[in-house]
């Protein structure tokens, strides 16, 4: 694979990062309110994924697409800024965290219902399949998100019609706090598209070289007409569901068989306060993805431990402007909601 | 002018629409091949092909969702959802996808779908069967919502809102597919906006929109060769927004009002007139506006029980003899 493209990727993924965890502190701090959900321990999945596109192609995102937003090129001022809520967000403020959008950028948007986006993928896919052009959409989505209907009824219609859709499943095994084994019957998301007649293939989302590629051949299949595709990424998210969510979830019956030995009180209390990992522990721990990339890098001799420090520097400064963006840009202005409401008029007929 | 049938006007409209524009496309469940419960997109299948009359599986929120998403790139559905009743399983997608999504996008994306869907009472059908949502619909700010009376309407109706970069959801009724009526020849656009006055009069004001509309015009001559009053009749085809002009305007000319609506009366289009001429008009009243408006159950089965259920012109009549104390 070409050297300058995955060094690219690496830089991708430590600014992802870099934004995340500074959009936390803003979040600490009040600049930044609602819900916020974070995707440090996912990187390698959207970076892969959306590097492997064409800037033709579409994205749909969910609530977790502050990095989608990012590697699809929105400028990282435009991001945090809408974080902010502020006029010079990429939604003009009107979406926050979870509605991210830019329609130059065919970044379609981000959906805060889960299952949302899989008619809405669905139908651009439709659209771009009756103008017969070689573009495609892929629809992000968690492994939560499988067990709505609206999957179901997506992969039946994509599949019947042949669309241009790359479906592509961010299985970080929890949704909000029920881990997969028992919220699905199947916890292998990928065989589920067996059901549709759709190719499917499952992945290890935490190697972004694998992502890549697994994407560029499932885009190949669909641009040669071959309809969707599905990819199951396995992956896993180092922070709670949102900046609301603690992350201590855990079964009641596993509760009840600690209460005699443990006071549950007191683990609860502990797992609040339980810190996000630090990167020595993430290391530790080997699964974090911008470390195994950085090294293998380093391995192969493409980037020295030089350039590695720099690019980290580099981000920083990005994230660091990104932030001043979002303070100085004004607030929105009621006006400036009802002309979000009502705008895009041309041509129609209306009295 | 040619007279023609309800149906015939929808099928007129979607006909030359989607033969202006190749992006105009059709959708729903047995709209193709079948050529559609109430027959509105006969022969459409034939002449403009499967994937502009796109026959659907039943998967309402899916396939509403579908062309919501091909809107954002410029194609312009009209989806068929069968039965009102069966709207409510895409709510998810009207609601938070077409009605949001032109905001929350600072103005980037919009979502210029119509959403035909029949709804009100027909004979029988049953309490899943014979909803009547439109105060549902007309509640959500980013919707746009329109409901016919008559041909014309329809025609006209369906014609503007293809043109228009809004959702726009169209209630139609079940009843009022085989109804004949008066259709222009030549192109016709009905406003999307605004009201009707169907019959002119200066002693109460009868608001009604799709079948109660009806019960107005009835009601209204009986109370004119009965009791000697002469009621104005206006429709209100736009639920969303309400004519908030038009209903004042009448209203202070007649000082009376009384409002028709097919649904039970919580959180309804007489809720929202009444609050309209609480608002703009009220020293213009002359009694309290009345509402006429379905009991508050699910619409009942049985043959008397449904009829008692669901107002007519006699109920109309008798409101606005309230009025007046008698």
């Amino acid at each position: 694979m070409d050297s300058v493209l995955m060094q690219e990727m690496l830089r991708d993924m430590l600014l992802a990062r870099a934004f995340e965890e500074r959009a936390a502190e803003e979040y600490a701090q009040g600049n930044i309110a609602g819900f916020l959900h974070l995707y440090p321990g996912e990187e390698a999945v959207g970076v892969g994924v959306i590097r492997a596109t064409e800037p033709a192609d579409y994205i749909v995102s969910t609530y977790r697409e502050h990095v989608h937003a990012l590697v699809r090129g929105i400028p990282a001022g435009a991001v945090m800024a809408e974080l902010f809520g502020k006029k010079g967000g990429c939604s003009g403020g009107m979406g926050g965290s979870m509605h991210l959008f830019d329609r130059e950028r065919r970044f379609m948007g981000g959906y805060a219902i889960v299952g949302e986006t899989f008619p809405v993928a669905t139908g651009i896919a439709y659209a771009i399949a009756m103008r017969e052009l070689p573009e495609a959409v892929i629809c992000f989505f968690g492994d939560g998100a499988v067990n709505q209907g609206t999957f179901h009824e997506s992969l039946n219609m994509a599949a019947l019609w042949r669309l241009p859709v790359l479906f592509v499943c961010e299985n970080n095994h929890y949704q909000i706090g029920t881990e997969i084994h028992r919220h699905s019957a199947v916890t292998e998301v990928y065989k589920r598209a067996c059901g549709y007649r759709i190719p499917a293939k499952k992945i290890n989302g935490m190697d972004v070289l694998a992502v890549y590629q697994a994407t560029r051949d499932a885009l190949a299949q669909i641009r040669a007409g071959n309809g969707p595709q599905l990819l199951e990424c396995e992956t896993y998210r180092f922070r709670g569901h949102s900046m609301a969510d603690a992350g201590n979830y855990r079964p009641r019956v596993e509760l009840q068989a600690f209460e005699k030995t443990e006071d549950p009180v007191k683990i609860a209390t502990a797992e609040a306060l339980l810190p996000y990992p630090s990167s020595e522990q993430i290391i530790a721990a080997g699964s974090d993805n911008i470390e195994r990339l950085a090294s293998y890098l380093d391995r192969a001799g493409h980037i020295t431990p030089g350039a590695l420090e720099a690019m980290r520097q580099e981000v920083k400064q990005i994230v660091d402007a990104a932030v001043r963006f979002a303070h100085e840009s004004p607030e929105p202005s009621m006006e400036d909601a009802e002309a979000a409401l009502e705008c895009n008029r041309h041509g129609e007929v209306l009295l | 002018m040619a007279e023609m049938m309800f149906w015939e006007a929808v099928r007129r409209a979607h006909d030359e629409e989607m033969a202006r524009d190749p992006l105009v496309i059709a959708m729903g469940e047995d709209i193709g091949v079948a050529g559609g419960t109430y027959k509105a997109t006969q022969g459409l299948w034939d002449k403009y092909g499967p994937e502009r009359v796109i026959d659907t599986p039943i998967s309402e929120n899916g396939f509403t969702g579908l062309g919501i998403g091909a809107s954002f790139l410029g194609v312009r559905p009209i989806i068929e959802i069968m039965s009102v009743n069966f709207a409510w399983l895409a709510m998810d997608q009207i609601f938070n996808t077409a009605a949001k999504v032109r905001y929350m996008s600072g103005g980037q994306l919009e979502a210029p779908v119509v959403i035909r869907s029949p709804g009100g009472c027909a004979h029988q059908l049953g309490a899943q069967h014979s909803a009547r949502m439109e105060k549902v619909f007309m509640g959500v700010a980013g919707l746009r919502v329109v409901t016919p009376s008559n041909p014309r309407q329809a025609y006209g109706l369906i014609k503007s809102a293809v043109r228009c970069n809004d959702p726009v959801f169209i209630n139609e009724h079940e009843l009022m597919y085989n109804m004949k009526g008066e259709v222009p020849d030549g192109e016709y656009f009905h406003p999307l906006e605004g009201s009707e006055v169907a019959r002119e009069g200066k002693d109460v004001t009868l608001f009604g929109y799709n079948v109660s509309v009806h019960w107005c015009l009835q009601a209204a001559e009986i109370l004119s060769k009965q009791h000697g009053i002469e009621a104005e009749v206006v429709d209100l085809y736009s639920l969303s927004p309400l004519d908030r002009k038009g209903i004042v305007e009448s209203v202070s000319k007649t000082h009376r009002a009384v409002i028709a609506e097919e649904a039970e009366p919580a959180v309804g289009v007489g809720a929202e007139v009444m609050a309209i001429l609480n608002e703009e008009c009220f020293f213009e009243l002359d009694a309290a506006p009345v509402r006429v408006s379905a009991a508050n159950v699910p619409v009942p089965y049985n043959h008397g029980l449904e009829k008692a259920a669901i107002p007519n012109a006699k109920d109309v009549v008798e409101a606005v003899l309230s009025l007046y104390g008698r």
